[in-house]
């Protein structure tokens, strides 16, 4: 579905990512997982066209994403930024309502079908009840889940989330993550996202695929993935890492430093 | 966070339509505020004139004062008054849009201080040219403008080096203009008048040239709606909705400086309007353009029209720049609508 070869990237002069290859499946939940400043955010945005990269290409079903026109694309594809603004006065409807954009023309005004999507999405993420609300107004959570919200107004096939927990306190966290499972489970939509916390990383992706100083390390399931030794080499930290058997998925118990940290 | 079905459409439908017919009185209170203005302005003068005695001069021959006053000095006036405040407010607007910063001013493009400096070069080293000033003017701020982007150009515009640019732009250009003042000191007099916006004079000579190129920016204006909406919720998100953003941002602050160039080329500086008017619109009636940027055009020539009326009758026969009328009545009143809230919010 998205194939991303040889990927370089940089800011000015500065190359962050480079010889970057991965494949996203359709109907999967993929994560990007690395440490700060490995270039998993970076990565999104040039998959998602947000960004250009020096070198190499992303194909979405097989075209040039940065060829394809940009209207055409958001409606295959939505994409998440890490941080979002709205005007103050701007409601929960009204964010939602813009992303049925990428389906009209410039002069056409909002159909009925328009509407009864923007009714979905408000109902898909549960956020009808703050409709006429201002989205400033929202919790953190909330103004997540509006977000993801107008993401689902475009009838996307594919959704890329830049950190959505960040931010929110865990309740809230959980919430996005399960409303991210249950779009992937019930609609098909595959999901992109880069995470930070490796516990809801593999709790909720059916793969991961690490980064680190801008190069790829390795991709797999999420036991394929969070060993001992990954930990350590990626991340240097020393970890006890077993299989949970409530949900029968890798849970990782820090321990300390690889190395010897002298504060 | 379950909910009943039965929750959910009626309080909607009722909040929803209040903030539209919220919208919709302030679009018509606007609109008399400028009809009022208009009749106030054709009005008061040297010499005064009751409602029937302007449409009798509007419409005939009869009462030969009134026709005279009217229809070849007041009503051009007027009418220049309201296409530059519409121009300067929607300027204001689209420029706000892109660079989503309160202070955002069409006078950031450089628009302005070029027009000056190349106005007051004629005015005062070559007085015999003055016929030629608003070409000059406009040509000045067109340059200025160039340079502007071109200096804030880099793969794209960024909006805060569009600020930088300009902020930089307008501070080199304002030194020449204030280098020429002081050298040609003896002269300054109707450079001042200049500085601060006047339409002493004006009439359906100017607003010939100024209306086609007006209606122009304006129709533009009003296509890049959806366009100035969708960038109000930043860079990525207008990108992710398949807005090709450096050519929305360039076509809406070229849109934008064209419509202050125009104005400020035929009147002179006027500040104010394209800051404040905006935001006025923006604390009635909220920030969607499709009602913020009709709005702000209508309270744009409203307020335009009551100050210059204001600028040429108080101080009769004396008259003072509508641009100091403007600041000086106008900020107080913002900033009574900032302390208040005003409809900033849902």
């Amino acid at each position: 579905m998205i194939k991303a070869s040889n990927l370089k990237i940089g800011y000015d002069q500065k190359i962050v990512v480079e010889d970057f290859n991965f494949e996203i499946p359709q109907g999967e939940i993929v994560s990007l997982i690395g440490p700060n400043g490995s270039g998993k955010s970076t990565v999104l945005k040039v998959v998602s066209r947000l960004m250009n990269s020096i070198d190499g290409v992303v194909y979405l079903d097989g075209c040039d994403i940065h060829r394809l026109p940009t209207k055409e694309v958001a409606k295959k594809l939505s994409i998440l930024s890490q941080y979002q603004s709205t005007p103050p006065d701007f409601t929960v409807e009204e964010l939602v309502s813009y992303g049925r954009m990428p389906h009209r023309k410039w002069y056409e005004a909002k159909s009925q079908e328009d509407e009864e999507i923007i009714e979905w999405a408000l109902k898909q993420t549960r956020v009808e009840k703050f409709r006429d609300r201002s989205v400033n107004s929202l919790s953190g959570g909330e103004r997540q889940r509006a977000w993801i919200a107008m993401a689902l107004a475009q009838r996307p096939k594919i959704l890329l989330l830049d950190e959505p927990t960040t931010y929110l306190d865990i309740c809230h966290q959980i919430e996005v993550m399960e409303l991210v499972n249950k779009l992937n489970e019930e609609l098909g939509i595959t999901v992109v996202m880069v995470l930070h916390d490796l516990n809801q990383a593999v709790r909720y992706s059916h793969r991961l695929v690490v980064i680190k100083d801008g190069r790829f390390v390795m991709e797999g399931t999420p036991e394929e993935v969070l060993t001992k030794e990954l930990l350590r080499n990626v991340y240097h930290v020393e970890a006890e890492v077993t299989v949970d058997k409530m949900i029968g998925k890798p849970v990782f118990l820090p321990i300390g430093l690889s190395y010897a940290a002298d504060f | 966070m379950e909910m009943s079905a039965s929750s959910k459409s009626t309080p909607t439908k009722k909040v929803m339509s209040k903030r539209l017919i919220k919208r919709i009185t302030v679009f018509v209170m606007t609109s008399v505020v400028l009809f009022l203005a208009i009749l106030i302005s054709l009005r008061f003068g040297s010499v005064r004139f009751t409602v029937s005695e302007i449409i009798q001069g509007l419409t005939s021959l009869e009462n030969a004062t009134a026709h005279t006053v009217i229809k070849n000095i007041r009503l051009p006036r007027t009418l220049i008054a309201m296409v530059v405040g519409a121009n300067l407010a929607v300027a204001g607007a689209l420029l706000q849009a892109v660079m989503r910063n309160p202070l955002a001013d069409p006078g950031l493009t450089g628009v302005s201080s070029g027009a000056a400096l190349a106005a007051i070069t004629i005015m005062l080293v070559f007085p015999n040219l003055s016929g030629i000033v608003p070409l000059a003017a406009f040509i000045g701020g067109a340059l200025a403008c160039l340079l502007v982007f071109s200096l804030a150009w880099k793969k794209g515009i960024d909006p805060i080096r569009i600020i930088l640019a300009g902020v930089a732009v307008n501070a080199i250009l304002g030194g020449g203009t204030s280098l020429l003042s002081i050298l040609y000191s003896d002269r300054i007099q109707g450079v001042l008048m200049w500085l601060n916006g006047s339409l002493a004079g004006k009439s359906w000579h100017h607003l010939r040239i100024l209306a086609p190129y007006s209606i122009i920016g304006l129709i533009i204006g009003l296509l890049c709606i959806n366009t100035a909406n969708t960038l109000q919720l930043g860079e990525d998100a207008a990108k992710n909705l398949g807005i090709k953003v450096n050519t929305a941002r360039l076509i809406l602050s070229l849109t934008a400086a064209f419509l202050a160039g125009i104005s400020v080329s035929t009147v002179g500086l006027i500040g104010f309007v394209g800051l404040i008017v905006p935001h006025i619109t923006r604390l009635l009636i909220g920030s969607d353009y499709r009602f913020m940027l009709p709005v702000s055009a209508l309270m744009g020539s409203a307020l335009m029209i009551l100050a210059d009326t204001f600028a040429r009758t108080a101080f009769a026969p004396i008259e003072l720049p509508v641009g100091v009328i403007m600041a000086i009545f106008g900020g107080p009143f913002f900033l009574y609508l900032l302390r208040k809230g005003g409809g900033y919010k849902v």
